[in-house]
């Protein structure tokens, strides 16, 4: 766990939020970062999803929802689809690095919510396994989930147990492929290449390079 | 697969008109009613599915996506300066209110800060771009109710905010004028001034309102107590802005929040009402406009002097970490929650807007009422489409 | 009746049918273009129609030409020769509304006993047109537009009759042309200088009256049935090119008509006061009235047709269930202790 590390003083509000997580989820609670002063990460396991919510509902205060989606955490295939169609794709990394609070897996869900009198949010991230690729719903703890679920269930493809009604929202109905994740090519992109991306004109007099030197 | 989501449709449709104030006795063969795509009421391509009892909606189902043009797809293959050219288009009434948490966001991450004086210039074009959203919603609320006169009144005096912001930053409806470390330029010279006069206008414009429209008997009648929301259902939809400050909960995040804008350095009032009704929205809405010309009149009395753009590199790459920053834009909370991977664009940004969590109150909040109210309804929720469909 | 020139019986008809049709479309169009385009606009801090003639005048013939040149839509589902004849229905309610208002002492159409109630009957007629329009459109905006619209027309048919039955019990008559003779002769107290003008004792009847008549033009504050930002013009939605500028032209010219007819019931109709010039009986009367009347007509109507339409750009919209209580919780009992008050004022004096 990281937030031994982060023990630094002075945030006893979101150390708060930690230990009543850790009370409730016990071993559920994977991972967590604090920024003092700033904003907190927490990770939960995947089963522990929609328990995690309802402590941060009930125990914790944070009553308002703010948002809930999904990362593909696996690197774009693609790149930023800067490449000349014409000229063998480049090699690139596959890794998958995970963001704050880490994770294992290549999706994760991610959701914010606030705590209206404290004035405070948590970040709250939970891993989906590829292989069941499903969470509980959030719909019992806060109903405001269920557009965001069916957001996350077209773009990402990611299910959520319980949902009523995980209709696509933006998509039509026969869409196949999930857009947010990084496998799905944007074609408009790789038809023909945007040539802003590495726009960059030399300065008369100025000595700027790829690093970024200040101007 | 379709029988399951058949079925699954089923239930929902159940479940909801169990909930329904259904009368009973008279049992009455319904009728399903398209509000939209193409509708006067719904600003836009929002498709809302009513099934009627006579004129009471038994269940409400809004079907967005008419206009989706996937910008958090879009910002993975931009670099965080071209981000802002896109989310511009977000909520297109106050364009640059939907840059300024993006480049926040940017700059936390950077952990960089803008100069006073940029910080003091963003908080007033996006003051502008309130008054820009929200005095047009205060003329459309009028014709949504059939008085057709305020909404020329609205659109006679946003002209010179869309002046105002147009001398400042070159657009009058995409400004891209944000940068990350700052601002693209100063103001130019008589803004100042200016911008004072107009704002007297815009406060005479809001006492004409309130008179017009607030003091009318009708327009209360079709206001007051009609979309109750009660703050805790306000809660666990999130949502924001006005909507929900007007069911009570004290909380604006121009207040609440710690950000490099100049809100701490004016007086101004947050503006809560008990009702929770339509009546009690707009009325937010109003006072909101009006404390935001007494913002930019004490901005503009207090602007410190110096550059509008921090040193930063040329090449913008932003390190790697995760940031959401959100704002009181006008039409709610509009937050940013960016990933980045040390690359020049972000990894995943995703785009939390108002108008998304405030539409999806709608199947909860139109049980029940009859079809004039729909429209009272859903244009005190006030939404614009971008907002919605991104 | 000292007419200066016989007419034979065909001249007559000829100048009836005429004057019908001018009576009916000349308020039509001088209400539009002088309220709907120059006042409206005025309100709303714009200058409304400028290029075509002087200061827009003859913005009303481009916007004719504009709909006669538009293709005429029926839908395919719609009940077709129902939906070709909705706006004909309506639009001769109007026709026949005129029928009965009197221009001058014998600048009138026909006059007969019961003209008052006929003017009550055929009124309603358009509300047919209105129920057939919603429901042979196959919209279902039109057919809820259609619905209210009969459900409005109907209860504000209510207070329009038991409005104006306060007239009919001071004058004594049903027919239009005596109440305006009534009117113009009687003295108030003795003194005749003003005539008798019954808006003085029935002020209620005479508002209650315009609150109906603007309901029954549904106009705003009682546009529930067309409500444009709500049923996108409710029963109107489905109607383009000619049938759609006919019930335009309808809605305007019953507004012109209603506003006579206000004037002949409640603000002395064609007369100036009779003692003015001496007279005492129709049959002194001097003919230049039958050329002066339609003018002193004509000013009444637009004066009342102004605050029509004034009422109309002004006020946001009453909701269906709010009109309907408005009239039969407000408006009838007004007018019904209205009617009790006159009778016994009537009886007493």
């Amino acid at each position: 766990m990281s937030d031994e590390t982060l023990a630094l003083p002075g945030d006893a509000l979101r150390e708060g939020v930690v230990s009543a997580l850790r009370d409730a989820l016990g071993a559920d609670l994977l991972d967590s970062l604090i920024k003092p002063n700033d904003d907190v990460w927490v990770r939960v396991s995947g089963e522990a999803w929609q328990q995690a919510g309802r402590v941060l509902r009930d125990t914790v205060g944070c009553d308002y929802f703010c948002f809930l989606s999904a990362i593909d955490w696996m690197p774009s295939p693609y790149g930023k689809s800067e490449d000349d169609p014409t000229a063998p794709t480049p090699e690139r990394s596959t890794e998958i690095v995970q963001g704050y609070a880490g994770g294992s897996t290549r999706f994760q869900v991610f959701a914010r919510v606030t705590n209206l009198s404290k004035h405070f949010g948590v970040t709250i991230k939970a891993d989906v396994a590829d292989e069941a690729l499903a969470v509980d719903t959030w719909i019992p703890v806060y109903a405001g989930a269920n557009w965001h679920e069916r957001e996350c269930h077209e773009m990402f493809g990611i299910g959520f147990t319980g949902h009523p009604d995980l209709r696509n929202m933006y998509l039509p109905t026969d869409f196949e492929g999930h857009p947010l994740r990084k496998d799905f090519p944007l074609l408009a992109r790789i038809i023909k290449p945007w040539p802003g991306l590495a726009d960059v004109e030399p300065l008369p007099g100025g000595d700027d390079d790829e690093e970024g030197a200040e101007s | 697969m379709t029988d399951i989501a058949d079925r699954q449709k089923l239930s929902y449709i159940a479940a909801q008109a169990a909930d329904a104030r259904l009368n009973v006795e008279l049992e009455t063969e319904g009728m399903t009613l398209n509000i939209g795509p193409q509708h006067p009421a719904t600003h836009g391509t929002l498709r809302i599915i009513v099934r009627l009892d006579g004129e009471q909606v038994i269940w409400a189902e809004p079907s967005a996506g008419y206009m989706h043009r996937g910008y958090e797809k879009l910002t993975e293959v931009r670099t965080f300066p071209q981000v802002t050219a896109l989310v511009n288009r977000i909520d297109w009434l106050g364009s640059f209110a939907n840059e300024v948490p993006f480049i926040l966001a940017a700059e936390k991450l950077m952990d960089i800060e803008a100069p006073a004086r940029a910080q003091h210039i963003r908080t007033i074009l996006f003051e502008l771009s309130r008054i820009a959203n929200v005095s047009l919603f205060l003329g459309d609320l009028g014709v949504q109710l059939g008085a057709v006169t305020p909404v020329f009144m609205a659109f006679r005096d946003r002209e010179h905010v869309l002046n105002l912001i147009e001398s400042a930053t070159g657009g009058r409806f995409h400004p891209n004028f944000d940068r990350i470390g700052g601002l693209k330029d100063d103001l130019p010279a008589g803004f100042i001034t200016e911008c004072k006069q107009v704002m007297k206008k815009l406060r005479n414009f809001c006492d004409e309102m309130e008179d017009l429209l607030f003091g009318n008997e009708i327009f209360q009648s079709r206001l007051r107590g009609i979309g109750v929301i009660p703050a805790e259902v306000a809660k666990q939809y999130g949502l924001s802005g006005a909507n929900l400050r007007a069911s009570g909960v004290d909380w604006d995040l121009r207040r609440d929040q710690k950000l490099p804008l100049a809100y701490d350095k004016v007086e101004w009032k947050v503006w809560t009402h008990p009702d929770g009704d339509c009546f009690a929205r707009c009325w937010i809405r109003l006072q909101e406009t009006r404390e935001a010309t007494k913002i930019v009149d004490q901005l503009l009395d207090t602007m410190p002097s110096g550059p509008v753009m921090a040193k930063v590199p040329r090449i913008i790459k932003v390190p790697e970490g995760e940031a959401f920053v959100s704002t009181e834009n006008p039409l709610g909370e509009m937050g940013y929650y960016v990933v980045s991977k040390g690359d020049l664009g972000p990894f995943r940004v995703k785009i939390r807007s108002a108008s998304f969590n405030n539409v999806s109150i709608v199947p909860w909040v139109l049980r029940g009422v009859y079809v004039p109210d729909v429209i009272s309804i859903l244009a005190s929720l006030y939404f614009i489409l971008g907002d919605i469909d991104r | 009746m000292n007419l200066a020139v016989t007419i034979p019986y065909w001249g007559q008809s000829l100048l009836r049918v005429l004057g019908g049709t001018v009576a009916v479309l000349l308020p039509a169009g001088t209400i539009v273009y002088l309220f709907l385009f120059k006042m409206m606009s005025f309100m709303q801090s714009r200058l409304g129609p400028m290029e075509a003639g002087p200061y827009g005048s003859m913005q009303l013939f481009a916007e004719v030409g504009k709909w006669l040149q538009k293709e005429d839509i029926t839908p395919a589902r719609a009940d077709k020769r129902v939906f070709r004849a909705a706006p004909l229905v309506v639009l001769v309610s109007t026709f026949l509304l005129v029928a009965v208002v009197p221009f001058g002492p014998d600048a009138y159409f026909t006059q007969f006993d019961a003209g008052l109630f006929y003017m009550l009957a055929v009124s309603s007629i358009s509300t047919l047109g209105i129920l057939m329009a919603g429901w042979s459109s196959a919209n279902k905006y039109s057919l809820l537009g259609g619905l209210r619209a009969a459900g409005q027309l109907i209860a504000y048919e209510l207070p329009m009759v038991l409005s104006v039955l306060g007239v009919v019990i001071q004058a004594g008559s049903m027919n239009l042309q005596t109440i305006v003779i009534k009117q113009n002769s009687d003295s108030i107290f003795g003194w005749n200088g003003l005539g008798y003008p019954y808006i003085a004792t029935q002020f209620v009847g005479f508002l209650v009256f315009m609150v109906s008549v603007q309901a029954e033009l549904t106009q705003t504050p009682f546009d529930m049935p067309i409500a444009e930002s709500e049923l996108v013009s409710g029963y109107m939605t489905e109607y383009s090119g000619f049938r759609f500028l006919i019930f335009f032209i309808a809605e305007f010219a019953t507004a012109g008509v209603f506003a006579l007819i206000a004037s002949v019931l409640f603000l002395g109709g064609w007369g100036i006061p009779f003692s003015w010039f001496g007279w005492h009986s129709v049959d002194s009367i001097d003919n230049w009235m039958n050329v002066a009347g339609p003018l002193v007509m004509v000013t009444k109507m637009m004066v009342l047709a102004g605050i029509i339409m004034w009422v109309r750009f002004s006020y946001p919209r009453f909701r269906e269930d709010q009109l309907q209580r408005f009239a039969w919780k407000v408006l009838i009992p007004v007018s019904l202790i209205n009617i009790m008050l006159t009778a016994i004022f009537k009886v007493a004096f």
